[in-house]
């Protein structure tokens, strides 16, 4: 698919780049046509997720980061060697894996089988819901919704807990460091 | 033909494992914070494509049922992306904080340069 | 004349329909794409959008952040809330069906409840998240 190609441009440009402001540009446009994939792969929910969480609220808080430190990265000083060498190893190892995964799209595989059906079939009958990733995220898979929510809980409390108190410039600052 | 088939079946892997592969570089090769944070998204993000992919059923529809439609697209890897997806929105703001807290204390945000201010200390 | 005056009249016409817009995606969950966490970033991308065009202290007088700090555990406690109930009233810890006399329905109401538990969590700490990273620069 063309999208998937202009994906891996994308991933080129962000890569190369050394100028920040433009790599976190780069970054919302990247989530965007990922948000583009995943509509044409009959992902509905998920493309919405990702349309507003990684090209909204992702890049606003890079660049109110970069506001706060500075927007240009420095000459890489160790040659790139040993991670491109790590990078290529595991490329070619995954693609030797990929190999003998059926192919794309097919119905018979054994990820349609066995619990998939039967939230299809029951999930008007016992929960009045027509969307069924509602009514499994939400009923049948309950606890892990409570798990998550609790986790962006703890992240928003970690995330005010560092940032409190103003900037520490010898006038005022927080007590406990 | 035969050449063809397999770039055809798995086309989306290797985009995915390519993506996944570029985020780990980035991760591991630059110095800079902010850049290593927008790497660790892009190998994020590349894993909801590696999870949401095989659920893709040829000729089947997103999976809310509707009346005149037979075949649907998986809906279990949907639900476990969209939990991925907003947990790696709050760990990455959790790294932005630390990243600028780190800034105020040694004021850099490069790798190399903070290493050669800690081995003073 | 000021060069941001088309940015402002446009954004406050706007503003209402983005509301709109995330208080449909989360009642309309049930039906079409949507539910609790796409709801909440939209609506707290409306604020967002508010603090970038008019500035911080401006949305701070719209939506203080004690009420913000408020709304992250709010969430939480809901969601909890809805399990504790269903074990008041019989049933398992999250067990929707025993929550009204049908248990078809009963699920219904306990997917709405969790939703809108979801919704506040989820705007509070984006919106918390967006004043702490702001108000550190001053």
């Amino acid at each position: 698919m063309v999208l998937l190609t202009l994906l891996a441009i994308v991933t080129i440009g962000v890569v190369r780049l050394r100028n920040l402001f433009a790599v976190v540009i780069l970054a919302g446009a990247y989530s965007f046509l990922m948000a583009s994939v995943l509509l044409v792969l009959d992902a509905v929910d998920v493309a919405m997720t990702e349309a507003s969480v990684g090209a909204g609220i992702s890049t606003v808080l890079f660049l109110g980061v970069l506001a706060l430190t500075k927007t240009e990265e420095h000459r890489p000083v160790h040659t790139p060697l040993l991670p491109l060498f790590v990078a290529a190893v595991t490329a070619a190892a995954l693609i030797y894996g990929t190999l003998d995964l059926p192919p794309f799209g097919a119905a018979d595989t054994p990820v349609h089988r066995h619990v998939a059906p039967y939230y299809l079939e029951n999930s008007i009958p016992q929960t009045t819901v027509p969307n069924v990733v509602t009514s499994v995220l939400a009923s049948y898979r309950g606890y892990d919704t409570l798990g998550e929510v609790t986790v962006i809980f703890a992240a928003g409390i970690a995330v005010l807990m560092l940032l409190r108190g103003r900037r520490r410039n010898g006038k005022k600052g927080d007590d406990a460091s | 033909m035969e050449l063809l088939e397999p770039i055809l079946h798995h086309y989306n892997h290797w985009i995915t494992i390519f993506l996944m592969v570029s985020g780990l570089y980035i991760v591991v090769a630059r110095g800079n914070m902010v850049k290593k944070l927008v790497g660790l998204s892009l190998f994020q993000t590349s894993v909801y494509l590696l999870y949401i992919s095989p659920g893709k059923i040829l000729g089947g529809t997103p999976p809310i049922l509707a009346e005149g439609f037979a075949v649907y697209s998986n809906p279990l890897p949907h639900v476990l992306i969209l939990t991925a997806i907003v947990v790696g929105v709050a760990t990455l703001a959790l790294g932005l904080a630390l990243v600028v807290r780190i800034n105020e204390e040694f004021g850099t945000i490069e790798e190399d340069e903070l290493f050669q201010s800690i081995s003073e200390e | 004349m000021r060069f941001d005056v088309v940015l402002r009249v446009v954004i406050k016409i706007f503003l209402p329909f983005i509301l709109v817009f995330g208080l449909y995606v989360q009642f309309h969950g049930d039906f079409g794409p949507g539910g609790g966490f796409q709801a909440g970033v939209v609506s707290a991308a409306m604020v967002i959008l508010y603090a970038i065009i008019f500035g911080l202290s401006a949305a701070q007088r719209v939506v203080p952040p004690v009420v913000v700090e408020i709304m992250v555990p709010l969430g939480v406690l809901i969601f909890a809330g809805v399990g504790v109930a269903a074990m008041l009233l019989g049933g398992e810890y999250l067990n929707y069906s025993v929550l009204l006399h049908d248990p078809a329905h009963g699920q219904h109401l306990g997917i709405l409840l969790v939703e809108f538990g979801v919704l506040v969590t989820v705007a509070g700490t984006m919106t918390a998240i967006f004043y702490t990273f702001v108000g550190r620069g001053r």
